[in-house]
C-alpha cells in the first residue's frame, strides 16, 4: 500500500528495529505464528503503537486474551517481556526500584568489623572517583547500582534490548500510582536521588491491560492507544479453540463455542472465556466425547461455569436445550 | 490507489467538535494522535480507517458507542465514493424477468450473517434491497424498511434448526446496520444530498447506568405518585353504584351447575384500594431504558401495597412476587432476567399479544380504581400493535399513563406505532431520567395533562 509506506511522524527515539512487522496485516501474520489470533483491531492498535510510539490500553472482561496479547508481541518480535503485575497497594518500591537494605546493613556491618580492610578498598574501588581513599564514604558506596533492586518499570526503561512492558490489571491500582506510572510513561526516564537521572535507550512497547473494575484518569488514557477486547465472534473463537487443540473435531469445536456463546448471553456472575473454552475442548477431548449431548455437557458444565448459583441457571437454560445422547440434532424450540 | 481525500482534515476535526458536544472528551492530543495515526494506514481500508480513529479518540466503551453513532454521518461520503468507484450500485440490479430466486438468497444471507463475513453481508444486503425494497417506493422511513426487509427474509432470532442453525440477536443486528447504511446510500444515490444530521437520541447518553445512581430520586417521586394516587378512587365514586352483575364471573360459576347460571356473581360493590398495574418492557431496544424502568418499578413496590407488575417482551408476565420477596436491587434484575419467562426468544417486543394477555389475565380486576402504567417504546417490530385490544384495558381502567423512553421527536419513527396508543392514555410521557418522572409525576399530581393527551 502506497499510504502505508510514508514516513510517520512519531517520535523520533523510537527507531524501529528491523524485526518490526511493516503493516497491519503483517502483525497479525506475526501474532498468529505465535498462537495469537487477532481480530483487525487488535491487529491494528499493535501496529499503531509500534508506529506512533504511544503504549495500548487493553479493557474488556476477563479472559478475552489482554494479557495474551502483550505476551504474544514479545514472542512475535522476539523482545524480553517485563511484566508488572498490579495489586492493591502497589507501590513505587515494588513497581520501580527499592534498595537492597539487607545487603547494605551487611556491607556496613562487614566493614566496620573489619578494621584490616584498606579503607575503600574492596568496596568497588573504581567507584571512588576523585574521592580521598583516606576517608571513604560507605553511604555513596551503598547507593550504587549494586545495592539497588530494579523492579519492573525500571528494568524496561533500563532495558539495553527493546522490550515489551505489560502492566497488568492496572486498575487494581489506586490513583496516586497512575499519576507516577504516567510520569514514567511521558518522561521514559526515572530520577533516583541517590543516582541520577536515568533515561531510557530503548523504546518498550508498552501494554496496559484493565479489567475495568474502576474508571481510569483521563490523563493515563489520554495517553494511550485504546482497545477495547469482547469475547470473539464463534468463528474466531473456534480457530483459538482449534489453536490450542488441533485434534478436535471441527463440528464439535464449533458446537462447544455456540454453546458458550449461548451461556454468555445468560447474566451470569462469571461468564465462560476464552479460556473456559479452551479448557472445555480439552477435557471433550480427554473423554473422548464426539458430540455435546446433554449428558456430556451435564458431566463437564463445571469446567466451563465456577458459581454455584450460575450452574444453577445454567443446567436449566441451556442444559435442556440440547440434545439427548442418542440425538445428534438439536431439540430446542 | 488514490490520495487522501484534501476534504479530510476539516472533515476529521468537525468530527471531533461534534464528538465533543457529545461529551466525549477529546483533545487536542487526540486530535494529533488521529492524524499521525491516519498516516500510518492505509485510510480507503474502511474497517482500519474506522478502528484507527477510535483507537486515537474513543477511549472507553460509552465513547466508542457514540463514536459508531457519529461516524457513519460524517465518513459517508469517503465510503459512498469507494463503492461507486468499485462500480457497485446501479449497475448491478437484477430486473425483471431474471427474477431472484429468494430462497437462495434467504439462505446466503443466513450463512453470511452466521459466519459474520461484513463485506459479504454488506453485498447481500444490497441484493435483499433490490428485491424486497421496493425502491423509490419504500416507506420512506430507513427504520421501517429495514425490519420490512429483514422479516421478509425470515430473520428471527429463533429460528434454529438442524438445518437452519440459530442466530443471535447481535447476529441479526449487525447486518440490519448493513441493510440500514446501504438504504442511505441508495436515498442519497436518490435525492442527491446526505441524511439531515440527526440529533442523537439523547436518551443513549443520558440514562442512568447504574440503578444506584438514581434511586434515591426515583424513590422521592414515586413517593409523591403515591400521596397523589391515594386518593384517585374518591372522584369517581359516583360512577358505578349498586350492584353489577359480573357476567363473565358469572358464567364462570355456572360450569358448577350445568352451565345454568344459579348464583350470580356481582361486582365488590365497594370501592378497591387504588390499584396499580405496571407493565414493562425489558426488551432489547429499550435496554438501559429497562434498568431504569425496572427501578421506576422498584420503588413504586416499596410505596405501594396494591401493586401488580409485570414485564414483557413477546409475552408477559407477572413479577410482583419476585418484587415483593427480593428487597436488592441487583438480585431482582437478576431474578427477572432469569425466572421472568417472558419468552425472549426473538427479542423483539410483541405488544400486539402482550395486551391481549393482559387483558386475559385480568380483565376481571380491572375497574376505575386501577391505573394502568405502561413503560415501553412502542416499537412493534412490524407486529400487530392490537390497539383496539389496549383501547379495552385503557376504558376499563381508571386511568391508563404511559412513560415513553424514547424523546417524542422519536415517537412514530420507524416502527414505533406511538400514535396508536397515545389516543387511549389519559396522558403520554417522555420518560428516560428522573427529572422526566417527576414532571410526569407532577402533572398526575397537579391533574393537569398540559396538553398531553
Ligand atoms: N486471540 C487469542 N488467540 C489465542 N489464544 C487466546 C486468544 N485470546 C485469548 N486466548 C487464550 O485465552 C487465555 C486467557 O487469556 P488472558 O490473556 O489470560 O485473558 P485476560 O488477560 O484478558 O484476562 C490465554 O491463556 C490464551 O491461551
Ligand atoms: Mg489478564
Amino acid at each position: 500500500m502506497a499510504d502505508d509506506a510514508q514516513p510517520v511522524a512519531s517520535s523520533p527515539s523510537a527507531p524501529e528495529p528491523a524485526g518490526f512487522p511493516q503493516s497491519v496485516a503483517e502483525v497479525r501474520e506475526a501474532l498468529g505464528r505465535v498462537g495469537y489470533l487477532a481480530d483487525e483491531p487488535a491487529a491494528l492498535v499493535a501496529y499503531l503503537a509500534q508506529r506512533l510510539g504511544k503504549p495500548i490500553l487493553v479493557e474488556g472482561p476477563a479472559g478475552v486474551g489482554k494479557t495474551e496479547l502483550a505476551k504474544a508481541l514479545s514472542r512475535a518480535t522476539g523482545r524480553q517481556l517485563i511484566r508488572l503485575q498490579c495489586y492493591e497497594g502497589l507501590d513505587e518500591a515494588k513497581a520501580l526500584y527499592e534498595w537492597n537494605y539487607r545487603k547494605q546493613l551487611l556491607r556496613i556491618q562487614a566493614e566496620s568489623a573489619d578494621p584490616s580492610t584498606p579503607p575503600g578498598g574492596s568496596a568497588g574501588p573504581d567507584r571512588q572517583t576523585g574521592g580521598d581513599p583516606r576517608s571513604p564514604d560507605p553511604w555513596a558506596d551503598i547507593f550504587s547500582e549494586e545495592f539497588l533492586l530494579t523492579r519492573p518499570l525500571l528494568q524496561a526503561i533500563a532495558a539495553t534490548e527493546p522490550a515489551v512492558l505489560l502492566i497488568d490489571e492496572i486498575d487494581k491500582t489506586d490513583q496516586e500510582f497512575e499519576a507516577m506510572l504516567l510520569e514514567v510513561l511521558s518522561e521514559f526516564q526515572i530520577s533516583i536521588p541517590e543516582l541520577g537521572v536515568i533515561t531510557a535507550r530503548t523504546h518498550p512497547i508498552v501494554v496496559l491491560t484493565s479489567n475495568n473494575s474502576r474508571e481510569l484518569t483521563e490523563a493515563l488514557k489520554r495517553r494511550c492507544l485504546y482497545l477495547w477486547l469482547d469475547y470473539p465472534e464463534v468463528e474466531r473463537e473456534m480457530e483459538i479453540v482449534r489453536l490450542h487443540s488441533p485434534e478436535i473435531d471441527e463440528q464439535l469445536a464449533r458446537r462447544l463455542v455456540e454453546v458458550v456463546h449461548m451461556i454468555r448471553q445468560l447474566d451470569l456472575k462469571k461468564p465462560p472465556s476464552i479460556a473456559e473454552s479452551i479448557d472445555w475442548a480439552r477435557a471433550l477431548l480427554l473423554l473422548g466425547a464426539d458430540d455435546l449431548d446433554r449428558s456430556v455437557f451435564e458431566r463437564t458444565m463445571s469446567i466451563i461455569v465456577k458459581h454455584r448459583s450460575d450452574l444453577d441457571v445454567v443446567a436449566e437454560r441451556v442444559g435442556l436445550k440440547l440434545g439427548e445422547p442418542s440425538l445428534g440434532a438439536e431439540a430446542a424450540g | 490507489m488514490s490520495r487522501r481525500p484534501a476534504g479530510l482534515a476539516p472533515r476529521l476535526l468537525a468530527f471531533c467538535e461534534e464528538l465533543r458536544g457529545e461529551g466525549v472528551a477529546v483533545g487536542s492530543s487526540e486530535i494529533l494522535d488521529a492524524f499521525a495515526a491516519l498516516e500510518a494506514v492505509p485510510w480507503k481500508q474502511e474497517e482500519d480507517f474506522r478502528e484507527a480513529l477510535a483507537a486515537t479518540i474513543a477511549k472507553s466503551q460509552e465513547d466508542r458507542r457514540v463514536f459508531e453513532l457519529l461516524f457513519d454521518r460524517f465518513f459517508f461520503r469517503a465510503s459512498e465514493a469507494e463503492a461507486l468507484e468499485r462500480g457497485v450500485g446501479e449497475g448491478q440490479r437484477h430486473e425483471g424477468g431474471d427474477r431472484l430466486d429468494l430462497d437462495r438468497l434467504r439462505e446466503s444471507v443466513r450463512q453470511a450473517i452466521a459466519d459474520g463475513r461484513d463485506g459479504e453481508m454488506r453485498d447481500l444486503a444490497r441484493l435483499a434491497i433490490a428485491a424486497f425494497g421496493r425502491r423509490g417506493e419504500g416507506s420512506g422511513v430507513i427504520g421501517v424498511d429495514v425490519q420490512r426487509i429483514r422479516r421478509a427474509l425470515g430473520l428471527q432470532s429463533q429460528a434454529g434448526s438442524p438445518e437452519e442453525p440459530a442466530l443471535d440477536r447481535d447476529q441479526i443486528n449487525r447486518f440490519e446496520r448493513h441493510l440500514r447504511r446501504e438504504l442511505e446510500r441508495a436515498l442519497i444515490e436518490r435525492t442527491e444530498k446526505l441524511p439531515p444530521s440527526r440529533p442523537l437520541a439523547e436518551l443513549d447518553r443520558a440514562l442512568p447506568t447504574s440503578p444506584a445512581q438514581d434511586l434515591a430520586a426515583v424513590h422521592r417521586a414515586v413517593a409523591q405518585l403515591k400521596r397523589r394516587l391515594a386518593t384517585v378512587g374518591h372522584e369517581q365514586r359516583g360512577r358505578r353504584r349498586g350492584a353489577i352483575v359480573d357476567v363473565r364471573r358469572t358464567m364462570r360459576a355456572s360450569l358448577d351447575t350445568g352451565g345454568v347460571p344459579l348464583r350470580l356473581k356481582h361486582r365488590p360493590k365497594h370501592p378497591r384500594r387504588p390499584e396499580i398495574y405496571v407493565l414493562c418492557d425489558v426488551s432489547t431496544s429499550v435496554t438501559s431504558a429497562s434498568v431504569f424502568f425496572l427501578s421506576v418499578l422498584h420503588a413504586l413496590h416499596d410505596s405501594f401495597r396494591k401493586l401488580r407488575s409485570f414485564v414483557f417482551i413477546e409475552r408477559i408476565s407477572e413479577v410482583t412476587d419476585i418484587f415483593e420477596r427480593e428487597r436488592d436491587f441487583r438480585a431482582i434484575s437478576e431474578r427477572i432476567g432469569r425466572e421472568g419467562g417472558v419468552a425472549d426468544v426473538s427479542g423483539y417486543t410483541d405488544y400486539g399479544r402482550v395486551w391481549l394477555e393482559f387483558l386475559e389475565q385480568i380483565v376481571d380486576d380491572l375497574g376505575p380504581r386501577s391505573t394502568v402504567i405502561v413503560l415501553g417504546d412502542a416499537r412493534t417490530n412490524g407486529r400487530e400493535p392490537h390497539p383496539e385490544v389496549f383501547a379495552r384495558v385503557a376504558e376499563r381502567a381508571g386511568r391508563t399513563f404511559w412513560l415513553n423512553p424514547e424523546p417524542r421527536l422519536y415517537w412514530n419513527y420507524g416502527d414505533s406505532v406511538m400514535a396508536a396508543y397515545e389516543p387511549h392514555c389519559t396522558a403520554a410521557f417522555e420518560c428516560w431520567t428522573t427529572r422526566h418522572l417527576e414532571e410526569f409525576v407532577n402533572v398526575v399530581a397537579g391533574g393537569t395533562p398540559s396538553g398531553e393527551a
